[in-house]
């Protein structure tokens, strides 16, 4: 592998590990918006609360990762890929913006009134935002990004393969979460309320295999350079994704939780790596391949080392923090 | 040195043109995001170590008081942390959203010590929630431990933001060659020697920002008559950090002046309001604009201009007449802002002097209600001092985005005016989220003083039994 290519499948890890650990946080705005009224859904949202409030932010961190290893790696393809898709980034941003803000408010509002109009918040925004950021991996899939930037602020991810990457994005956002928010319910002792995620889990799961193979169709003809690839050299990783998300629904099903658990995060892991391998070597695809974006040589070596040291650092912190949230004092419900 | 061949390569390729119409808007969503977001990094990076001495305290010696206070900060420093982080990833897309040219070319030359501050935030969300979380779930000897780690991020942070910033004023560690931007070297960029002392201002001034504005919040409580414990701890912990920081600050800041007027002659005519270049020492202007090419207010202290800013009794400050029209930054805005700066930074320090004074000679002006007044409003005075700061290093480069290499009418996107339209959409976002973080943190410490420790979620299905009191 030559050197831009190690930095980009550095990126793209990012990219992954956005999707998966962010996805979850987006998609429990899912189960917030539809938990019902305040009393019914409380024991849901107390546990969103819980579930997503000690990790939301190093999820987030992965989201600047990506930003400024882009920018860094592959500085020309970043300005084209902003300037084009000013609208839909923008729009993914307020939805962060809001979405963050709004949670901790939330979290520490004193009435029932302000938690409802900061908790709408959250929910709306959470639900959106990964509508848009699907929709800006779509346009990238399918060549909407001109090398030169500035190309059609609208067309661009107003496409079928943006809008169905949008609408893949919830989806899987929501069943993600779904999944691991069912697994806490239970873990926590809240069987009730575990069976009421389960059911919606499982319900979302469906809807969202069922798009992704709508989605096929239409982008052979939006998105040859994709299909291609996915067909082709990322056909398996395609599978695996298919086999994964069966096999989570299996569990939900059977009540496996433990396991539905990992089976979704290769189900959704690997549906994005395909992403990945699926347009390789385009960064911008049928624009400009990796080697073509890629910038200073002595920058991707820093970057490497700064990418080695993420790992020897960030790596263990984070595999600490997540352990705790899943050990047995942090299951309790009580807040302090 | 580099830089400077560099500029004078690049100097008189794009100066002609009028600027864009998507210019002013970009600046000006710069400005409001980078400022809002500025006040709430300082506390990402000052925040920690204060909560950390006070939890420390409170295990040392068993004070529940300390420990009361930390946890609270805690809840606080949450709340903080969260808008802090969101409006800083505001930041990472504006970058290429509103600076596309800047970022297209020099990304990669400038990259690097983001990537490292970048680093640094994942260890402070990650230790953010360890420690938040971890009340009464990790035991307390670790626990007060996990706050550190925030403390040195916030180090390394700032050091790399800054040596961005840094880069822009005194850009090196790549060549121009025919237009090509060649021979980059990164490491030099993460190190360069404008950096450091950047940092250390910077660093300083969020120690300030942080120490006074929490600080103040507790002399206001005791203006209004609570003069517990509980107050005075929570008063004068945080007045600590920042006494160290203001007495240290004008020194920090000199230091960062020196050699200005070599770097950045226009930003230093423009610092201190040189019109034209003085026969012999310059004096010291203080206040006053230049209005038709024509000083107006302004008080002028004989030599003193020389003395500070070229460390010389003669040596004059090279006035404006020496720089191209089209190099000259907007100078009474860069002037006032800076003055601002000094003036409430040597104002602060003044300050801080005599109350270790009078305690020393045995007067503890804690019982003074004009020490209070004055205390309660130093927190925003450092923030005016911070933000003007900023001002005055931004608009001092200009016109360039960086220093003598690129304009930042070539940095910005092609965009129309309608990028108003974005500003004016930010000013609601901004000010929502400003109002909204008022209303929540005035309710908690409402909530505080009637007695609520645990501050339930209003849905929380506990909610009855945790708000009749304490119940661990
Ligand atoms: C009291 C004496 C002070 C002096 C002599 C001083 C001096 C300076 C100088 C020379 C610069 C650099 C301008 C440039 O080269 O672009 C600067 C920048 C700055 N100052 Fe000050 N300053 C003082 C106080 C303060 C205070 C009290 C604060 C905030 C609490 C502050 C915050 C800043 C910030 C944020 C910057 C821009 C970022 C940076 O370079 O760190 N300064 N100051």
């Amino acid at each position: 592998m030559s050197l831009e290519v190690v930095v980009a499948v550095a990126l793209f890890l990012g990219v992954i590990a956005y999707a998966v650990l962010g996805g979850a946080d987006f998609g429990a705005g899912f189960f917030d918006l539809t938990a019902g009224g305040s009393r019914r859904g409380a024991p849901t949202r107390t546990l969103i609360d819980h579930s997503i409030g000690p990790v939301w932010e190093a999820n987030h961190v992965w989201l600047i990762y990506v930003l400024v290893m882009w920018w860094t790696a592959f500085p020309t393809s970043f300005a084209a890929a902003m300037t084009t898709l000013m609208v839909p980034l923008l729009l993914a941003l307020l939805g962060i913006v809001l979405r963050g803000a709004s949670f901790a408010f939330r979290k520490n509002a004193e009435t029932m009134g302000q938690a409802r109009l900061f908790g709408s918040i959250f929910a709306v925004s959470s639900v959106l935002t990964p509508f848009f950021l699907g929709s800006v991996a779509g346009a990238l899939a399918s060549g909407r990004v001109p090398a030169g930037g500035n190309g059609d602020v609208w067309t661009s991810w107003l496409n079928p393969t943006s809008v169905f990457g949008g609408v893949i994005a919830v989806g899987t956002c929501a069943f993600l979460a779904g999944v691991f928010l069912t697994t806490d319910a239970e873990r926590g002792g809240r069987e009730r309320l575990a069976e009421q995620l389960r059911a919606r889990t499982l319900l979302v799961g469906i809807a969202t295999g069922a798009t992704v193979f709508a989605a096929l169709i239409p982008l052979n003809l939006d998105a040859p350079t994709l299909i291609d690839g996915l067909t082709g050299r990322a056909a398996a990783l395609m599978a695996l994704s298919a086999l994964g998300g069966a096999a989570t629904l299996v569990l939900l099903w059977r009540r496996r939780y433990a396991a539905a658990r990992p089976a979704a995060v290769l189900a959704v892991a690997s549906v994005v790596s395909g992403w990945g391998l699926g347009q390789y070597p385009w960064i911008l695809v049928d624009e400009l391949t990796i080697k073509e974006a890629a910038g200073a040589t002595a920058t991707l070596q820093g970057l490497l080392v700064a990418v080695a040291l993420a790992g020897a650092i960030v790596g263990p912190a984070l595999f600490y923090l997540f352990r705790l949230t899943q050990s047995k004092e942090w299951t309790h419900q009580e807040d302090h | 040195m580099l830089a400077s061949g560099i500029a004078l390569h690049l100097s008189d390729v794009a100066a002609s043109a009028p600027d864009p119409a998507g210019l002013l808007p970009a600046r000006n969503q710069m400005a409001l995001s980078l400022g809002w977001h500025i006040i709430l990094a300082c506390f990402g990076v000052a925040f920690p170590a204060i909560i950390f001495v006070m939890h420390l305290r409170g295990i040392r010696k068993n004070d529940q008081v300390a420990l009361d206070l930390a946890k609270k900060w805690a809840k606080v420093s949450a709340v903080l942390f969260a808008i802090g982080a969101v409006s800083g990833t505001v930041l990472s897309f504006e970058m290429g959203l509103l600076w596309p040219g800047l970022m297209g070319t020099y990304g990669d030359v400038l990259g690097l010590p983001f990537a490292f501050e970048g680093l640094a935030f994942f260890v402070e969300a990650i230790f953010l929630g360890i420690y938040l979380y971890g009340w009464g779930r990790i035991p307390p000897k670790r626990h007060v431990l996990m706050v550190l780690p925030m403390a040195v991020t916030g180090i390394i942070g700032t050091y790399c933001v800054l040596a961005v910033n840094a880069w822009m004023n005194v850009p090196t560690g790549f060549n121009v060659i025919d237009g090509e931007i060649t021979d980059i070297q990164p490491w030099k960029v993460l190190f360069n020697a404008h950096a450091f002392s950047q940092f250390a201002h910077m660093w300083v001034a969020a120690y300030m920002v942080v120490g006074f504005s929490i600080a103040g919040v507790y002399a206001v409580g005791m203006l209004r008559g609570r003069r517990d414990r509980h107050h005075r701890l929570g008063f004068i912990v945080p007045f600590i950090f920042a006494t160290i920081a203001a007495v240290i600050q004008p020194f920090v800041g000199h230091l960062l002046g020196l050699g200005l007027g070599e770097r950045q002659p226009a930003k230093l005519a423009a610092f201190e309001l040189a019109e034209t270049t003085t026969d012999g020492p310059s004096p010291l202007r203080l206040g006053g604009v230049i209005i038709d090419g024509e000083v107006k207010g302004a008080l002028d202290i004989p030599y003193l201009g020389s003395i500070i800013s070229q460390n010389s009794l003669t040596k004059p400050v090279p006035g404006l007449d020496t720089i191209p029209i089209e190099d000259q930054p907007p100078i009474n805005l860069t002037h006032l802002a800076f003055q601002s700066m000094v003036g409430i930074g040597t104002m602060l320090m003044l300050a801080v002097l005599v109350y270790w004074f009078m305690r020393w000679r045995g007067t503890d002006l804690i019982g003074n209600r004009w020490f209070l007044r004055g205390a309660a409003i130093a927190g925003p005075l450092a923030v005016v001092a911070m933000e003007a700061g900023w001002i005055a290093t931004e608009v001092g480069r200009q016109p360039w985005i960086v220093y003598g290499v690129m304009r930042t009418t070539e940095a910005a996107g092609d965009y129309t005016s309608s990028l108003w339209l974005l500003y004016g959409a930010s000013v609601v976002l901004y000010g929502g989220m400003t109002i909204g973080a008022a209303i929540i943190l005035r309710s908690m410490a409402r909530r505080w003083r009637a007695g609520e420790g645990d501050l339930p979620s209003p849905y929380g299905p506990k909610r009855a039994t945790a708000s009749k009191g304490e119940q661990r």
